[in-house]
């Protein structure tokens, strides 16, 4: 059975094939780590969505295998599906029903017994107590968004899916989301993100896992990830336009371009040397003279780009 | 078995009734109220008796019948096709239920609704004419049978449209007819014979004769046979609903 170390979610071998014969899973195998916030980024169309819709039960698997703590989300469904939140892309809501009226729904549809301190709770931390009786469709498109996850988490699930949470959010909301999915993580609820905003995963993540076309493509924790796949380049802006580089310098990676006022020089973070010192050094010796110089690192989005681009 | 689950489907369901408790409860009772003036007032004095019975007292169960078909088949399909069209089926297809439980919650609430309003147009027409009712008991069985069986029914609707106009277009192209023509209005030995056999195929008149034997102990039909109709109609349902949630037709891609 479930012990601590073991996945809290096992995907294995994992085929979605629609009725219309697109392929939207071609065997994924993912493991999710307890108490971890995991970012899953990909394009639009990549198979996010319906990942997560099979693990949740929306959408039913072709071929394959999902536990969540070790239950199998077909043969025990009940078992896993009570461990789950799922807040959704779309903003999808009764819009009659008040707001304290959806998210106690949502708990005793869930099979939880009623526990008004907790919807209140729930209420109060994502800020829509004072809008408990109001019905659903006078709020914003922000406040039916917090609903939604209010209605997630009114069944206190240990795992919480959110799908593209700040799709059209504003800055002020998405940073309250993004306190609130840490405050998660600290209770030790496990969270699942999609996003195709890079900002975010990079903001938020303990692992990025990046899905196109229906692959995983990698998994990684986001720190060696970019420490990995991370290069820095060094550019310089010269004082005068360069022809050509000179032979003497061919050896190195260079490029110089169009206009011939800047030299861009790429290095790895990981070699032992980057051998910037003695690239000066011999630039220097050429009679080049720079006017100012940069470094830069690849960002998360840099990384995402190569790879997915290299896939194509 | 989510119990809990159950229930508040089944209460989420009522509460949508109970928003609009005054239009519920007036449109029968005013359409009914229609009926009983054109066919029981002006009409009902030229007509016969019908098997000792007068002809106000006898479309009574016809009356009841034809409004809680209508109704189980609108609310029922009305209570599940709402959530696909507005998206929120996703909360109920990822939470920890069974199929029994679905159903039994969108299905018991919606003819919950049905037994209710049949109950209101009774006690109605206990304004306008006098009946009897013999057996009692045999009366609330074929209510809720009829209710549950026209629920489900209605529930299948619901999954199968794709549209509003779909979900319009059964009620009004074959339940409509079906039930003007299943002898709500008359008894079918008033029919010339190939008519006679041939309401013989239309399950409404097994469903209305059940019912009017209920209140006067005569019906076209034997009981017996007007129960096991029913039955059979309600297992049709049952079999079409386990089926769409084995192969997740219209709810899981």
């Amino acid at each position: 059975m479930a012990t601590p170390d073991q996945p809290i979610i096992a995907v294995s071998g994992l085929v979605k094939t629609y009725a219309s014969g697109f392929q939207a899973l071609k065997g994924i195998d993912l493991d999710i780590r307890r108490g971890e916030i995991f970012a899953l980024l990909g394009p639009n169309g990549a198979g996010k969505t319906t990942l997560i819709s099979i693990i949740c039960g929306i959408v039913r698997p072709t071929a394959g295998r999902v536990t969540v703590d070790g239950h199998d989300i077909v043969r025990d469904y009940r078992a896993a599906r009570s461990l789950i939140g799922l807040v959704p892309q779309e903003l999808t809501t009764d819009s009659f029903e008040p707001v304290a009226a959806t998210a106690r729904f949502s708990r005793g549809l869930f099979g939880k017994a009623p526990d008004p301190r907790h919807i209140e709770k729930v209420l109060r931390e994502l800020a829509l107590w004072d809008k408990r009786d109001t019905q659903i469709l006078a709020l914003s498109g922000g406040m039916k968004r917090r609903v939604m996850i209010a209605k997630a988490l009114a069944h206190e699930p240990r795992i919480l899916f959110l799908d593209e949470p700040t799709a059209g959010v504003d800055v002020e909301l998405r940073r309250e989301m993004w306190d609130m999915v840490r405050r998660l993580r600290s209770e030790g609820v496990t969270i699942i993100l999609t996003t195709h905003y890079i900002e975010e995963a990079e903001e938020m993540a303990d692992r990025v896992g990046v899905i196109n076309h229906g692959e995983i493509i990698m998994v990684e924790d986001k720190a060696s990830l970019m420490r990995k796949l991370g290069s820095r380049q060094l550019a310089l802006q010269l004082s005068s336009p360069l022809a050509a580089i000179p032979p003497a310098l061919a050896g190195r990676k260079l490029e110089l371009s169009a206009d011939g006022l800047q030299l861009l020089y790429t290095f790895d973070t990981q070699a032992e040397t980057t051998g910037i010192a003695s690239l000066l050094r011999e630039i220097r010796d050429q009679g080049i003279d720079f006017r100012d110089l940069r470094t830069t690192e690849t960002s998360l989005e840099d990384i995402f780009v190569s790879l997915v681009g290299q896939r194509r | 078995m989510n119990l809990q689950a159950v229930r508040t489907l089944y209460r989420f369901e009522l509460s949508r009734w109970f928003r609009t408790l005054v239009q519920s409860i007036l449109s029968p009772v005013i359409s009914t109220s229609l009926y009983f003036v054109v066919f029981g007032a002006a009409i009902g004095s030229r007509m016969a008796e019908i098997d000792g019975v007068s002809y106000g007292a006898f479309i009574v169960p016809g009356l009841i019948m034809l409004s809680v078909l209508t109704e189980s088949i609108g609310n029922a399909s009305f209570g599940i096709y709402m959530p696909r069209y507005n998206g929120t089926i996703y909360e109920v297809l990822s939470a920890p239920v069974s199929y029994v439980e679905i159903v039994t919650g969108y299905v018991g609430a919606a003819a919950t609704k049905s037994v209710m309003l049949g109950l209101i147009i009774l006690a109605t027409a206990s304004l306008f004419v006098d009946f009897r009712i013999e057996h009692p008991l045999w009366m609330m069985a074929f209510l809720v049978l009829t209710s549950v069986t026209f629920c489900l029914f209605g529930f299948i609707l619901g999954i199968w449209a794709t549209g509003w106009e779909k979900l319009q277009i059964v009620p009004i192209m074959i339940i409509t007819p079906l039930t003007f023509l299943g002898g709500s209005f008359y008894s079918i030995n008033m029919l010339p014979p190939f008519w006679q056999q041939l309401s013989l195929f239309n399950p409404v008149v097994y469903l209305v004769n059940g019912f009017r034997w209920s209140f006067y102990g005569k019906a076209d039909v034997s009981v017996a046979l007007s129960l096991g109709m029913t039955l059979l109609f309600m297992a049709i349902c049952l079999a079409v609903i386990a089926w769409v949630f084995r192969t997740g037709y219209r709810l899981k891609a």
